[in-house]
């Protein structure tokens, strides 16, 4: 995955809470076998009608937010459905940070391992954000390392991450590749539970 | 010795490596492996040269996408392609199929537990969210995203934070009319859509003790409703009866010494939980939902919310989003809602008790004319057990469409849809919008709940046609 430091974009708000994975990517969109090719789903039965016409009254249908690359949204953010197709869209359309009170546990996991930064921040904070990003090319600037939102009208941040997970952001790291080290401790594991190697 | 919960022993069998600032590395026992959120694992174990580790300790099944009428009709190509790569890839990678002419096929969370697999003390995975259902057996079972297949198909481990552990006490008896699934609606309902988030949900009290497994199993599926990864109940005789003769479970002595151990698992007497929450089994009614998430229902004596009556702004405006989706109005009598269609299946509700309890219902009457119900059973398995006791026979004369099984409307991948503004009754798990289909209105209810919607056209509470057939 790419790595994430420092980061400005242009934000998007959706003023909802628990926005499920099925909203996120439709289930009609799970057949293809390939990881890309996601983002022209991305929030289908908002974006569409049921005739495949833009409904004109979604935001990422309004040509001044339809290249926001931060998404702000509110609490249990990706409910439901495991389907890690819901990251893999919203990072193919060209959201790289998603900033909200909250989030579902599989979907935060799901992120992270694509190089799509979660921020948590307080529902004050997204309250705020989401009222100034109601303006079009509102920016935010986003800092991994030290773990700061910014935008240019003095609004700042701080957020908490795990580290673990601050550390495989930061360097883009293949998590196999990592637990491929720890070869050693599963073998170990493996002979005292089941009497046996299997590598 | 300090006293743990069965979630902290489970975990602590698993932890192949702990180190200060990471989450542990866990070991996994049992994969389950469906047609939809593998491809992309495989093609990254490919595409690196690398194989999977323990093929035997994986089992694949295919379930979302399989017709449920004609079961070598796929429709679609898009599905067809999917279904075979499956088969291509368990070929490649040696690893067990249950494929769409296999005996033992069907929705995964059915089978693990009808073949074995699912075991006291597992940690299980799939990536599938409902994977939660397998810890009716108190087995940590969790879904998993694709990523996080290709991690475990390649090392049989993950990385996972410990997670703090809720109780959610079901204290005394159930009353007459009230099914398992009206349990984890009422508590969705009553805690929220997010009471789980960052926990692992034990589920104890005198009415969870009294349930059968797959009772268990329905309320476990649904944890993640509640925003839990995983949920489970701590193992006793129940378990072990369930378990005893399965295909995969030990066998003979092997099966006694591991009934002794699985036991052992249970959550010990004063063990202390982060969180515990509790209900009242004696008030819960059969419940229905009305909104677009889980927790927006209520017993079926309700009425449609106002948005009036939520006093956060963000639930105000939440409620008003659903309710001009579900095209109901504020105040509207539960009872008084039409359907127009009826869906009995899913890994929540298609087991052979469901069946039975809505046969129970449908025996003798008739589902109203404007209603396309439609019954799929969980599994082959399940089927046939339902064939061998008359049940088909029942649904079918009573009007209900008899199916092969798999996921079918619960998401609607195949061509089981729910047609953009009708309104079914379901037993499946989400009432999320277009999950079963583009402008589909779904309601969750228990298998009696919907069979009683099919014969009456409305949603009825099933307490007031029980007994007929008593």
């Amino acid at each position: 995955m790419e790595p994430i430091n420092q980061f400005t974009g242009t934000v998007c708000p959706i003023n909802r809470a628990n926005i499920d994975t099925d909203q996120i990517i439709p289930k009609q969109f799970l057949k293809r076998i390939e990881r890309q090719g996601f983002g022209q789903f991305v929030f289908y039965n908002w974006r569409f009608d049921d005739d495949g016409n833009k409904r004109e009254d979604f935001i990422l249908n309004d040509t001044k937010f339809a290249d926001a690359e931060i998404l702000v949204a509110g609490e249990n953010f990706g409910c439901g459905s495991s389907r890690e197709h819901a990251p893999w869209a919203l990072l193919d359309y060209g959201f790289r940070v998603i900033i909200a009170p909250s989030y579902a546990d599989i979907f935060y996991n799901n992120s992270v391992k694509n190089g799509i930064l979660a921020v948590k921040l307080t529902d004050e904070e997204v309250e705020t954000l989401l009222g100034r990003a109601s303006v079009p090319g509102f920016k935010l600037h986003i800092n991994l390392e030290e773990q700061s939102v910014k935008d240019d009208q003095g609004f700042t941040a701080h957020f908490d991450i795990d580290q673990y997970w601050k550390k495989m952001l930061l360097n883009g790291w293949d998590e196999i590749s990592v637990t491929l080290t720890e070869e050693k401790k599963i073998r170990q594991y493996e002979e005292e539970v089941f009497g046996k190697q299997y590598s | 010795m300090t006293k743990k919960t069965v979630i902290e022993k489970i975990w602590e069998n698993h932890v192949v490596s702990r180190e200060e600032g990471k989450p542990d590395l866990l070991y996994i026992d049992l994969h389950l492996v469906h047609e939809v959120t593998s491809p992309q694992a495989f093609e990254g174990l490919r595409m690196n040269g690398r194989r999977v580790r323990r093929p035997d300790l994986t089992y694949a099944t295919m379930d979302h996408n399989v017709p449920t009428i004609n079961r070598h009709f796929v429709s679609d190509p898009i599905s067809k392609t999917q279904m075979q790569t499956l088969e291509q890839n368990c070929r490649e990678f040696g690893i067990e199929l249950a494929d769409i002419d296999h005996p033992d096929q069907g929705i995964v969370h059915v089978i693990g537990p009808q073949l074995g697999l699912t075991q006291p003390g597992k940690t299980i995975v799939c990536g599938d969210s409902h994977t939660s259902t397998h810890g009716a057996f108190g087995a940590l079972a969790f879904g998993i995203g694709t990523s996080e297949v290709e991690h475990v198909l390649a090392t049989q481990t993950i990385w996972q934070k410990q997670p703090k552990t809720l109780q959610i006490k079901v204290n005394g008896k159930l009353g007459f009319g009230v099914q398992a699934k009206d349990i984890i609606l009422a508590v969705i309902a009553k805690f929220g859509v997010n009471a789980g988030t960052g926990y692992v949900m034990e589920f104890t009290g005198e009415a969870i003790r009294s349930l059968t497994m797959e009772q268990r199993m329905t309320i476990c599926n649904m944890s993640i409703e509640a925003g839990a990864r995983a949920g489970l109940v701590s193992p006793d005789m129940t378990t072990v009866e369930y378990l005893c003769g399965r295909r995969y479970a030990p066998q003979g002595e092997e099966f006694e010494e591991a009934a002794k151990r699985w036991l052992a698992l249970a959550t010990d007497e004063g063990a202390a939980y982060d969180k515990t929450l509790e209900i009242d089994a004696g008030e819960i009614e059969p419940q229905m939902t009305w909104g677009t998430n889980p927790s927006m229902g209520s017993g079926i004596s309700g009425y449609v919310p106002s948005p009036d009556q939520f006093e956060r702004e963000a639930d105000k405006e939440s409620v008003r989003l659903a309710l001009e989706y579900m095209g109901l109005e504020a105040g509207t009598k539960l009872t008084e809602i039409p359907v127009d269609y009826v869906f009995i299946g899913s890994c929540t509700n298609s087991r052979l008790s469901d069946l039975r309890a809505a046969a129970e219902v449908a025996k003798g009457r008739k589902v109203q004319d404007h209603v396309t119900a439609i019954v799929v059973p969980g599994s082959q398995t399940v089927k046939q057990q339902a064939e061998a006791e008359g049940l088909d026979k029942i649904f079918t004369e009573a009007g209900f469409e008899w199916r092969e099984s798999g996921c079918s409307m619960c998401l609607a991948m195949n061509d089981d849809v729910v047609p953009p503004g009708k309104r079914c009754a379901s037993t499946s798990n989400r009432n999320f919008e277009g999950r079963q289909g583009s402008g589909a209105r779904t309601h969750l209810v228990s298998p009696s709940m919907a069979a009683a919607a099919a014969v009456t056209g409305r949603f009825t509470d099933v307490r007031e046609l029980a007994g007929v057939n008593q």
